[in-house]
C-alpha cells in the first residue's frame, strides 16, 4: 500500500479491527507479613483507542509507561481490570479462553527478546508447527510446506527448518518469531518491541521484511517501540504513552511535526539527530518518570512539565480533540 | 582548550584463544589517540570490538582473553607495561569507567554515599568529613537534588537513569583526566538519556576531561563526539571528524549505516539495509572484512584487507575504493 492509499484509508477511518474502551489493567502491590494489597500499579489507566484495519498504529512512551501491558490486554494475554476490548466488532473482554479461541489465530505477538520467546528445545520447523497443530487440521506434509514457505517469506533457507533458535542470530531469531506469529493468517499482529535488541544494519532489514508482510497480507499492526524514529519509520498513526495514559495520539505526520503535549515535545527534542548542520534545541526534562503506583495527582507529566501551571495539580486532564484526528490529553490546549 | 594528547593507542590487538584452536581476533591492529578537552566516539554494531577496546585500555582482559601486541600510552607512559598494582592507582583515579550495565558495576550491598566516598578516600587520602562533603557535591552536580537523603540509599532503591548518574559521580569523583564511558545511556529512555549526556558534557567542559564515548546510536555520536571511530571486525573502517563522518561519510559500511538508520529528518519508504550480518570475530572473511556484505565488492578486496589510509586530511579509511 502507497503512502498515499493509507491516509486516505485513514481518512474514511471507520472500518475498525480492535477498539479498546476505558480499558484499565491494574496490578495489586503486596505488602506486610500478611501480603495484604497495599496498592495498585496502574499500569494501564483507562485507555480507549480504535485500530483501523491495515494501519500501523505505532505505539511509545518511557520504560514502565504501560505499553506492553497494554498490548498484552488487548490480546487477552492478561485479565483486563476494567473496559472494553472489541476484535472485529466483538467484545472480546471476558470471554472465557475457549471461547478466545477462534479469535487466537486472528491475533499474534511478536516479542522484543526472539530468544526468550522462543522454546531453546525446539527446532525451527516444530516452533513454526506448534500453532498450526493446535489450531488447523493441516497434515504432517501440508505443515512442512507452509513451514517451508513461511521460512522464504521471512528470508530464510528452507534447509534451516531443523537448526535451534540458538544456532542464529539475534535478527534470524527475529525472523523465526515473525515466521512462527505469521503461520496462521493472522490479521492483527502486536508487535512489542521487534527490533530493539537488533543492530542498525539488521534491524533496517527485519522493518523492511515487516513493511513487505504488511502489504502482502494487508495486517494490522500496533507497533510499540521506545525509539522514535523507528516508530516514525514504520508507523501510520502514533500514540505517546505517559504512566499508564494517552498523552497524544495523531497521525504520524501531525504527530512529528506539530507535536502538541509537552511530554511529546521533549521527547522529540531528545532525540538524538544525525543531521550535524541543524541542531535541535534539546529540552531537557528534570527528574526521573514517577513511580506508577503512586502518580502524581492531576495530570501525571506534571512534576516534569516545564508549561506546568496550577491547575495541573488539580484536575486530570482528558484526551481533546483538537484537529482532524488529533487528541491531546493536557489543560493549555482546553477552551 | 589544550590539545594535549592524553592517550594514544598504537597497533592494538587483542586475541580471545577458543577451544579447538580458534582464535577471536576481538580487537586487531586499533590505532587512534585522544586529547585532552575532547569526546572521542567509538561505534559500531555488535560484537565489533568496542567493549574490548576500551577493556583493554583500562587492563581488564581476563582469560582466555590476552593483549597481544601495541601500546597504550596514556599520559607518555605505556599502561601495557603497568602492573596489577600500578594499575589500581590509574582506575578509578586518572581514568575513570562507566559501564553499559550500572548495576552490574555497583555494589548492591553499599549505599550510594558509601560507594563514593569509598573511591575518594582510597585515591585521594582525604578524611570521611571531607569525602562526604565532597560525595554529596558530587551528586547535586550529576543531578540530585536531595543528595543528602540520596547518600543513605542502595543501589536498588534506585532508577536506571539515577543508577547511571550515581555512575558518573563515582567515575569522576577523583578528576580523572579521561572518562571512557561505555553505552552510558543504552538501557535509558530518550528524555533520561540527554539529561545524561548533557551532564556528561558539562563534566567534560568544567573539568577539560577526555571523553572515550563508547556507542552504538550514531545520532548520540552526532550530538556529543568531536572526532569518531567507525570500528567493524575489530578494526578502525573510518575515522574522521564528526562533521565529515556525516557530511562526506566515504566506507562502504559507514554510507550503509547511515542508510539503515530511519531519522526523525527524513522520510523514505524502504530503509537501506545491509545484506547478512556482522561476522564473528573467530570467522572474519579473507581479505576485506566487509568484503561479504559489501555493495562495491571488487575481486582484490576479497584477496587482502585493505589498510587504513589518509584520504583527506584528517580522514582515514580503510577500502580499496580509496586507495
Ligand atoms: N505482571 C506484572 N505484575 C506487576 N506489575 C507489573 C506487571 N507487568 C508490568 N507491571 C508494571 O506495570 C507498569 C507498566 O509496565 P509495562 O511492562 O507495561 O511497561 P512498558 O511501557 O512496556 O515498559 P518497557 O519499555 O520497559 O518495556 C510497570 O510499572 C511495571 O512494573
Ligand atoms: N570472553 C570472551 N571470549 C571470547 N570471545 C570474546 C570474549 N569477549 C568478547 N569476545 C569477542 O570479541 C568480539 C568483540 O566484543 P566486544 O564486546 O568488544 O563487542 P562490542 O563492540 O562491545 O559489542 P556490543 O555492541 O554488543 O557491546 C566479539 O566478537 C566477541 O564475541
Ligand atoms: S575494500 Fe572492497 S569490499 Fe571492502 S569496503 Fe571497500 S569496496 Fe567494499
Ligand atoms: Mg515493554
Ligand atoms: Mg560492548
Amino acid at each position: 500500500m502507497s503512502v498515499i492509499e493509507k491516509e486516505l484509508k485513514i481518512e474514511t477511518k471507520n472500518d475498525f479491527i480492535v477498539e479498546a474502551k476505558n480499558l484499565k489493567k491494574y496490578f495489586p502491590i503486596k505488602g506486610g507479613v500478611l501480603k495484604r494489597t497495599v496498592g495498585h500499579v496502574k499500569a494501564v489507566d483507562d485507555i480507549t483507542l480504535s485500530i483501523i484495519r491495515g494501519e500501523t498504529l505505532g505505539v511509545v512512551g518511557e520504560s514502565g509507561s504501560g505499553k506492553s501491558t497494554l498490548g498484552r490486554v488487548i490480546l487477552r494475554l492478561m485479565e483486563p481490570t476494567e473496559g472494553q476490548i472489541l476484535f472485529e466488532n466483538e467484545d472480546i473482554s471476558r470471554l472465557s479462553n475457549r471461547q478466545l479461541r477462534p479469535f487466537r489465530k486472528d491475533m499474534q505477538i511478536v516479542f522484543q527478546d526472539p530468544f526468550a520467546s522462543l522454546n531453546p528445545k525446539m527446532n525451527v520447523q516444530e516452533l513454526i508447527e506448534e500453532p498450526l497443530l493446535v489450531q488447523t487440521s493441516l497434515n504432517k506434509n501440508e505443515r512442512r510446506e507452509k513451514a517451508i514457505s513461511l521460512l522464504e517469506k521471512v528470508g530464510l533457507r528452507p534447509d534451516s527448518r531443523l537448526k535451534y533458535p540458538h544456532e542464529f542470530s539475534g535478527g534470524q531469531r527475529q525472523r523465526i518469531s515473525i515466521a512462527r506469529a505469521l503461520a496462521l493468517n493472522p490479521k492483527f499482529i502486536i508487535c512489542d518491541e521487534p527490533v530493539s535488541a537488533l543492530d542498525v544494519s539488521i534491524q533496517a532489514q527485519v522493518l523492511n521484511l515487516m513493511a513487505d508482510l504488511q502489504d502482502e497480507f494487508n495486517l494490522t499492526y500496533l507497533f510499540i517501540a521506545h525509539d522514535l524514529s523507528v516508530v516514525k519509520h514504520i508507523s501510520d498513526r502514533v500514540a505517546v504513552m505517559y504512566l499508564g495514559r494517552i498523552a497524544e495520539i495523531a497521525p504520524k505526520k501531525n504527530l512529528y511535526e506539530t507535536p502538541l503535549h509537552p511530554y511529546t515535545e521533549a521527547l522529540l527534542s531528545a532525540v538524538p539527530s544525525t543531521d550535524v548542520l541543524n541542531k535541535r534545541e534539546k529540552i531537557i526534562l528534570k527528574g526521573d518518570l514517577p513511580s506508577p503506583s503512586n502518580p502524581p495527582s492531576g495530570c501525571a507529566f506534571r512534576t516534569r512539565c516545564p508549561k506546568a501551571h496550577e491547575r495541573c495539580a488539580l484536575e486530570r486532564p482528558e484526551l481533546i480533540n483538537v484537529s482532524e484526528g488529533h487528541y491531546v490529553a493536557c489543560h493549555l490546549y482546553e477552551q | 582548550m589544550t590539545q594535549k594528547t592524553l592517550l594514544d593507542v598504537k597497533g592494538l590487538k587483542t586475541y580471545f584463544y577458543l577451544e579447538g584452536k580458534r582464535v577471536a581476533k576481538a580487537v586487531d591492529g586499533v590505532n587512534f589517540s585522544v586529547n585532552s578537552g575532547e569526546t572521542v566516539a567509538l561505534v559500531g554494531e555488535s560484537g565489533s570490538g568496542k567493549s574490548i577496546t576500551s577493556l583493554s585500555i583500562m587492563k581488564l582482559i581476563g582469560k582466555p582473553g590476552k593483549i597481544e601486541e601495541g601500546q597504550i600510552l596514556f599520559d607518555g607512559k605505556d599502561l601495557v607495561n603497568f602492573t596489577d598494582k600500578q594499575m589500581t592507582q590509574v582506575r578509578g583515579r586518572e581514568i575513570g569507567m562507566i559501564f553499559q550495565e550500572p548495576m552490574t558495576a555497583l555494589n548492591p550491598v553499599f549505599t550510594i554515599g558509601n560507594q563514593i566516598t569509598e573511591t575518594l578516600i582510597r585515591h585521594k587520602k582525604v578524611s570521611k568529613a571531607e569525602a562526604d562533603k565532597k560525595a554529596i557535591d558530587l551528586l547535586k552536580l550529576v543531578g540530585f537534588p536531595r543528595a543528602e537523603e540520596t547518600m543513605k540509599e542502595y543501589p536498588h532503591q534506585l532508577s536506571g537513569g539515577m543508577r547511571q548518574r550515581a555512575m558518573i559521580a563515582i567515575a569522576i569523583s577523583c578528576d580523572p583526566k579521561l572518562l571512557i564511558a561505555d553505552e552510558p545511556t543504552t538501557a535509558l529512555d530518550v528524555t533520561i538519556q540527554a539529561q545524561i549526556l548533557d551532564i556528561m558534557d558539562a563534566m567534560k567542559k568544567k573539568f577539560n576531561m577526555a571523553v572515550l564515548l563508547i556507542t552504538h546510536d550514531l545520532g548520540v555520536v552526532a550530538e556529543y563526539a568531536d572526532r569518531v571511530m567507525v570500528m567493524y571486525g575489530g578494526q578502525i573502517v573510518e575515522q574522521t571528524t564528526v562533521e565529515n563522518l556525516f557530511l562526506n561519510p566515504k566506507h562502504p559500511y559507514t554510507n550503509g549505516l547511515l542508510e539503515s538508520l530511519p531519522s526523525l529528518e527524513k522520510e523514505v519508504d524502504r530503509l537501506g539495509a545491509i545484506k547478512g550480518m556482522v561476522p564473528a570475530a573467530h570467522e572474519f572473511p579473507a581479505g576485506c572484512r566487509f568484503s561479504d556484505r559489501c555493495p562495491h565488492v571488487m575481486d582484490k578486496c576479497r584477496a587482502a584487507n585493505p589498510e587504513l589510509v589518509t584520504v583527506e586530511s584528517g580522514h582515514n579509511v580503510r577500502c580499496y575504493l580509496y586507495e
